[in-house]
């Protein structure tokens, strides 16, 4: 149970949130509780990416810089080509999405290229996330891009070429959700 | 765990030597009429032993268990062992479990909520922070989009491992949309990226309107702090939605005008359909309903009255009839509800039921309050394939044999 603070910074709260409307059109807080983060903290913890690159940082990495982190840091769960091994299979799977046995990779599920550099900013290594630098992010991105032929050998990326990678499956997913759709 | 009447049927149970739900019984009679118990003979445990109380040590066997072998025990998950419970509420020690990488120990003074995006005030807030604004406490269910199973798993199969991806609890905290309004929602904020501080980082995109409507900030759970498993000290909480949106460990919300598309939900938790196109964002967990006694596992002493049991929920709402089959589906009768009736929460459902010792398949369906009604697997099979992984709701059926064994059917 965490204590909790007295009452008088509730009145004035209370105190200000009477006060009559001002020029600024947004409701103002009712309640006056936590405090502004700084820019500076928003940066730190701001590691999302989108689908438009936004949110990408600063910095590059080539293909053939990723393929060292890739072996160092990567390869003993995923192989040494993406094939997979204890973890999932990074490459393959083309064309079977629609089959008995689709097999969903990086490559042939994926609908963007951002979301695999988001992915590996946040959670990987496995053993230690958020360990990579910006450079290295974009290395082992380029990389495992590289295995799926989906960018040439002397691919570079940074926040500016990654959003452009052409995701194969693209165009593979729906919303909204249209169930019920059973019975 | 009481036996229920009519499983044990003293001399008969006692030679089987178990009861239905598999605890090992004494042979002894020492203790039973007209023999004085040891138990009475004597002072029993001082009070503060332990000072936070646990199950008897006879109930060794009600416990959560890993749903299937997986590379690692971080990214994993274990069931509820919903055979052994009464009632509707979970609980807190074998609430379902869901991690991605694995379960941190966060310290409370440490943990902070960050919110900004679009709005009009980014604001971080400490635990003392959210736990002095209004709060409420209301029960909900939690399950995995990932509970029940595409491919027909062993005769074995018990209500756990069939459907143990769900728990229920009282959950109390703040109202995401109070929390929101400190920080003031800006015009065009349509999506909403929540992340937790767990290894994985984990994150989803929640729609502005769920934010607003019943999703919770939660802190507690069943009357006491969330467990670590839990979330603890901080957990989204989104009623009726897919159990991985209710992101734990929270430490951060940032309003967007489109969806953030992480991993968890392109690559995962994403439904491929037949024609190899994957549904996205299928959030809501659709009517369903298990029938725990009899349920894979367990055994009938016997013909005679037997209290039929289950379960049923809807992330659409309430439960509004539970319609069971004793005659593997050609005629249904409807169960009683135990009250409370709640929203987006399990509802115990019951049915006396008189075995005449023949081989019965026994079924369940629940209906919501939109007309929804559970569907059959050929049903579902139908529409979605085999391929989609998640959101399984069929009927689960169970095979009651002439030997009162009880065997889990697809």
């Amino acid at each position: 149970m965490w204590p909790r603070l007295g009452v008088g910074a509730v009145c004035a709260a209370v105190a200000v949130a009477a006060l009559p409307a001002t020029a600024t059109a947004a409701p103002q807080p009712a309640y006056g509780f936590g405090r502004p983060a700084t820019a500076q903290e928003i940066a730190g913890w701001d590691i999302d990416v989108r689908a438009d690159g936004a949110g990408l940082p600063p910095g590059q990495g080539s293909v053939a810089a990723g393929r060292g982190v890739y072996g160092q840091k990567c390869a003993a769960c995923h192989g040494f080509t993406g094939e997979g091994g204890p973890m999932e299979a990074l490459v393959g799977g083309a064309g079977t999405l629609a089959s008995a046995h689709p097999v969903k990779t990086v490559g042939s599920f994926w609908p963007y290229a951002t979301t695999l550099f988001d992915y590996v900013r946040r959670a990987m290594p496995f053993n230690a996330p958020q360990s990579l630098s910006a450079d290295e992010v974009y290395a082992v991105t380029a990389y495992v891009l590289f295995l799926n032929h989906l960018v040439p050998q002397d691919a570079v990326l940074d926040a500016r070429t990654l959003p452009q990678v052409k995701m194969p499956n693209r165009n593979g997913f729906t919303s909204p959700d249209p169930r019920p759709d059973a019975p | 765990m009481v036996p229920r009447r009519g499983v044990l049927k003293g001399a008969a149970a006692l030679a089987a030597g178990t009861t239905a739900t598999g605890r090992a019984v004494s042979q002894s009679r020492s203790n039973l009429p007209p023999n004085i118990p040891e138990w009475m003979k004597t002072q029993g445990a001082t009070i503060l032993s332990p000072p936070y109380g646990l199950p008897s040590p006879f109930e060794k066997n009600v416990i959560r268990r890993q749903r299937t072998r997986t590379p690692t025990q971080t990214a994993a998950t274990t069931t509820t062992p919903l055979q052994d419970l009464q009632g509707i509420i979970t609980p807190n020690g074998l609430h379902f479990e869901r991690d991605h990488g694995g379960v941190p120990a966060i310290d409370p003074d440490q943990h902070r909520l960050m919110v900004h995006g679009l709005v009009e005030r980014p604001l971080i807030f400490t635990m003392d922070d959210l736990t002095r604004f209004p709060s409420v406490s209301r029960l909900y269910f939690i399950e995995c989009s990932g509970n029940g199973s595409w491919n027909v798993l062993p005769p074995a199969t018990t209500a756990q491992e069939s459907r143990g991806l769900l728990s229920c609890a009282e959950w109390t905290g703040v109202p995401l949309a109070t929390v929101l309004a400190e920080a003031g929602v800006k015009p065009g904020a349509a999506w909403l990226l929540a992340e937790g501080a767990d290894a994985a980082a984990m994150t989803r995109s929640v729609p502005i309107a769920k934010a607003m409507d019943d999703a919770l900030l939660c802190y507690s759970q069943n009357g006491e702090r969330l467990r670590p498993e839990q979330g603890y000290p901080l957990r989204l909480l989104l009623p009726g939605f897919e159990g991985n949106m209710s992101v734990k460990w929270l430490r951060r919300l940032k309003l967007g005008d489109q969806p953030f598309q992480t991993r968890e939900e392109t690559g995962q938790y994403s439904d491929l359909m037949p024609n190899g196109v994957a549904r996205q964002f299928t959030f809501v967990m659709e009517a369903n309903s298990i029938i725990t006694f009899p349920s894979g596992g367990q055994r009938l002493h016997g013909p005679g009255s037997y209290e039929i049991s289950g379960l049923a929920w809807s992330g659409r709402g309430r439960v509004t009839g539970v319609e069971v089959s004793t005659d593997g589906g050609r005629q249904w009768r409807r169960a009683a509800l135990q009250e409370p009736v709640l929203t987006k929460c399990l509802t115990r459902f019951r049915l006396p039921w008189t075995w005449d010792g023949a081989p019965a398949l026994l079924l369940s369906r629940s209906i919501d309050e939109t007309g929804y009604i559970q569907p059959s697997r050929a049903k579902l099979v139908a529409v979605r394939g085999l391929n989609s992984h998640y959101h399984y709701n069929a009927i689960q059926p169970w095979q009651v044999a002439a030997d009162g064994t009880v065997t889990y059917v697809a």
